[in-house]
């Protein structure tokens, strides 16, 4: 039992570049290049041939304890669904070697061998079959399976003509009464409205707290990482850079640069949504797009919408929490001429805020646009992640002991001695 | 400005953001999950590259058993749905089938005459007794061929032994031959064919189709997902298939000394085996051993051959 329930040594995947056909100009020349070298194709589909090598993972190394819910983080392309894909044993490794010590489930997707034509009711039977349940398993969580759903009323319905919410909510709650060993889960709450995804991280968290389950987690969520996880393993580039308690490498993540920090969203495929968010992305008081905004400077949100219908009395907010998920502060449009969602088309919504009032730490933004009396269009709840900086002139400095507040301002001080000339400052 | 706060503390994230989840679990809370379902809790899994051949884990096959039927039982679901004549189709296919070959070769070409004399009178009904197995072998193959690049979706998602896809393909499609073989009754009582007592040997002959058939999609399925050329080559290679089995023409036309040669086909033994339960014709021991071996050696090296590359299948699917 004091064993490693996951331990991976030096584990490597290699994927090979330069497959792709050679451009012929002519049909003539593409017969001509057939004659020349007519076991050329041949031998590069069967894996031969001296292509370029592209490690997708390289010499990673770590060690799972048994009950440990660990988050991998990452960005796009650092190899961590890559690592899933040899850890669910869907693809092989190139190098090196994982040795799992318990019965594992993956879920790399939602709803993986759904068949549209299939009702609700046999989808459950497949789905959770494909997910390695057996069958009096299912039959014996069937009822809990469609109550955590909310899809009673269409189990006989195939999935086909179910909205995308309902689809998404009943793929998962079939992966979410699974009991395996160790959980690998990759990215699967980016789906979902945002009351689903709230619901989805408490099973989660009862999964792996309340059964001791063990847990992969690969998401861009940091807000659900750090809610969810008590270690975090960064990747870069195919290779693990840091592992540690969550807020550290969750910090760490957030801090190292790079040149796009915008963030982009599936857009919403309900079709009877007038509006879906694009993209969104924190500006400096420079207009670059950060992952950190510096305590006390200008900063601002921009959101990239689609607007598919008129939406003429249509509000963006934004909305800003807290590590602890407090809910630090609130804007919106409300009130200013809303003309602007008016038009089917993509627009730019930018949000200043002329000083930065969040003190140092972690922050998550929630973007949305409500219509008054409907509720919200569309909304994405703690979607981007962002830093404040620490305060510039003391890095040691915190406020938790001056009665934690939620945020500060930057105002002007000013000192009068009653003997000497008067004095100005400012923080 | 400095009073009532300190500047002891480093990151207050740490001491503020509540971390359920450490508080929760001690060494001593260890899984309880484990218990409820199979002997999952000493189950060692090592994940290594691998090469060269690779021996079929019949254990885990035992284990996924399941899985195999629910993929059966959803191809057959699916096959008719969204289509106005749903299962109709099983019964269409081989009635416009037989109804084409007994007009085109029975009466154009000629081919009924090459009939043992008691057989003419019932060629649609000789014809259709070959067309059983092989309308089995064909759909097979061609679907079997393409059934993992169709269903890549669920190679590169989630791993399950990777064998059940053709297998499932190929085994749905013994429920079309079931509904063809009730076409097959009436049309044997329309023609007054009277089975042989050998007819209990027809799940033998229907076990060495099934086995032919998982060998070939075994193969070409794994070959597809490599070569996606097999998509164009697969259509002629049943067509041509067709004329060197002994479908629309008796295996008498083909010279005595070559019989045994040309059983290595294994359809050529399987369809003689179906006509010969049936009409109570010689039984074609020679031919269906030969047959039977040939079928053995598809098997054996679809199963290798597909083992042997299904460590690429979800990197190129």
């Amino acid at each position: 039992m004091n064993k490693p329930i996951i331990t991976v040594e030096n584990l490597g995947k290699a994927y090979r570049l330069g497959q792709q056909d050679e451009q012929y100009p002519t049909f003539r020349d593409a017969l001509v290049g057939m004659a020349k070298a007519p076991l050329r194709r041949f031998r590069q589909l069967s894996g031969g041939g001296n292509d370029e090598l592209f490690w997708a993972v390289k010499d990673v190394s770590f060690d799972i304890k048994r009950g440990e819910v660990v988050g991998l983080i990452g960005r796009n392309g650092a190899g961590k669904s890559t690592l899933l894909k040899i850890l669910s044993r869907i693809t092989e490794p190139t190098s090196g070697r994982a040795v799992l010590r318990g019965r594992v489930a993956s879920l790399l997707e939602v709803g993986t061998g759904f068949h549209p034509e299939l009702s609700g009711r046999e989808n459950i039977y497949l789905n959770g079959s494909i997910l390695g349940m057996k069958k009096v398993e299912i039959d014996r969580k069937f009822d809990e399976i469609v109550a955590f759903a909310e899809v009673e009323q269409f189990l006989d319905t195939p999935v086909k003509r179910y909205s995308s919410g309902m689809y998404v909510r009943l793929a998962f709650a079939v992966a979410a009464h699974l009991e395996p060993e160790i959980l690998i889960v990759d990215e699967v709450l980016a789906v979902g409205d945002a009351q689903f995804q709230k619901k989805c991280l408490g099973k989660m968290q009862e999964v792996s707290t309340g059964e001791g389950r063990t847990v992969l987690f690969v998401s861009h969520n940091m807000s659900a990482v750090t809610e969810l996880c008590q270690r975090a393993l960064l990747f870069r580039d195919g290779q693990l850079v840091n592992s540690g308690p969550t807020a550290n490498v969750v910090d760490e993540y957030l801090q190292c640069g790079s040149s796009d920090l915008k963030h982009y969203f599936e857009p919403n495929v309900d079709a009877d949504r007038e509006a879906s968010l694009l993209s969104a992305a924190v500006h400096d008081s420079s207009g670059d797009s950060v992952a950190v905004v510096r305590f006390g400077e200008p900063w601002s949100v921009t959101s990239s919408w689609e607007v598919r219908r008129p939406l003429p009395l249509a509000s963006a907010s934004l909305r800003i929490f807290d590590l602890s998920g407090r809910l630090i502060l609130v804007s919106n449009t409300v009130g200013l001429p809303t003309a602007f969602f008016e038009n089917p088309g993509t627009r730019d919504v930018t949000c200043s805020f002329p000083i930065n009032v969040l003190r140092p730490g972690q922050y998550f933004l929630t973007i949305g646009l409500w219509v008054r009396g409907r509720g919200a269009i569309d909304e994405h709840e703690r979607c981007i992640s962002f830093h404040v900086s620490d305060l510039p002139h003391d890095p040691e400095y915190t406020y938790t002991a001056a009665g934690n507040p939620a945020a500060v301002a930057p105002s002007d001080w000013s000192f009068r001695s009653n003997t000497e000339p008067a004095l100005t400052g400012g923080v | 400005m400095n009073d009532g706060i300190t500047t002891t503390e480093r990151r207050n994230q740490e001491t503020s953001s509540p971390h359920p989840a450490t508080d929760a679990i001690g060494p001593e809370k260890t899984p309880p999950a484990a218990q409820s379902t199979d002997n999952g809790a000493n189950v060692e899994l090592v994940i290594e590259p691998k090469s060269g051949w690779v021996a079929v884990d019949f254990r885990e096959l035992w284990l996924f058993h399941e899985l195999l039927w629910f993929l059966v039982w959803r191809d057959i679901k699916v096959r008719y749905k969204q289509t106005v004549l749903g299962v109709a189709w099983a019964v269409l296919v081989p009635v416009f089938s037989v109804t084409i070959f007994t007009v085109i070769f029975g009466n154009f070409a000629g081919l009924k005459y090459e009939l043992p004399p008691e057989l003419i009178a019932v060629y649609p009904v000789y014809v259709y007794a070959g067309l059983l197995p092989w309308l089995f072998f064909s759909n097979a193959i061609s679907v079997g061929g393409q059934t993992l690049v169709s269903q890549r979706q669920l190679l590169t998602k989630i791993y399950f032994p990777r064998l059940f896809v053709p297998t499932a393909t190929v085994t749905s499609g013994l429920v079309d031959m079931a509904i063809s073989f009730g076409v097959f009754a009436v049309m044997m009582a329309i023609y007054g064919v009277v089975p042989s007592p050998r007819i209990v040997l027809l799940p033998l002959l229907i076990l060495l189709a099934w086995a032919a058939s998982l060998g070939i999609a075994f193969t070409l399925s794994a070959l597809t997902v490599t070569y996606r050329d097999f998509r164009f080559v697969i259509p002629f290679m049943v067509q041509a298939w067709q004329f060197v089995s002994p479908v629309v023409y008796p295996t008498e036309i083909v010279p005595e000394r070559y019989r045994y040669f040309y059983a290595l086909n294994p359809l050529a033994g399987i369809i003689e085996g179906f006509r010969s339960v049936i009409f109570g014709t010689p039984f074609p021991w020679g031919m269906l051993c030969i047959s039977t071996l040939s079928t053995a050696a598809l098997l054996v090296y679809g199963v290798m051959y597909f083992r042997k590359t299904e460590r690429r299948f979800a990197d190129i699917a």
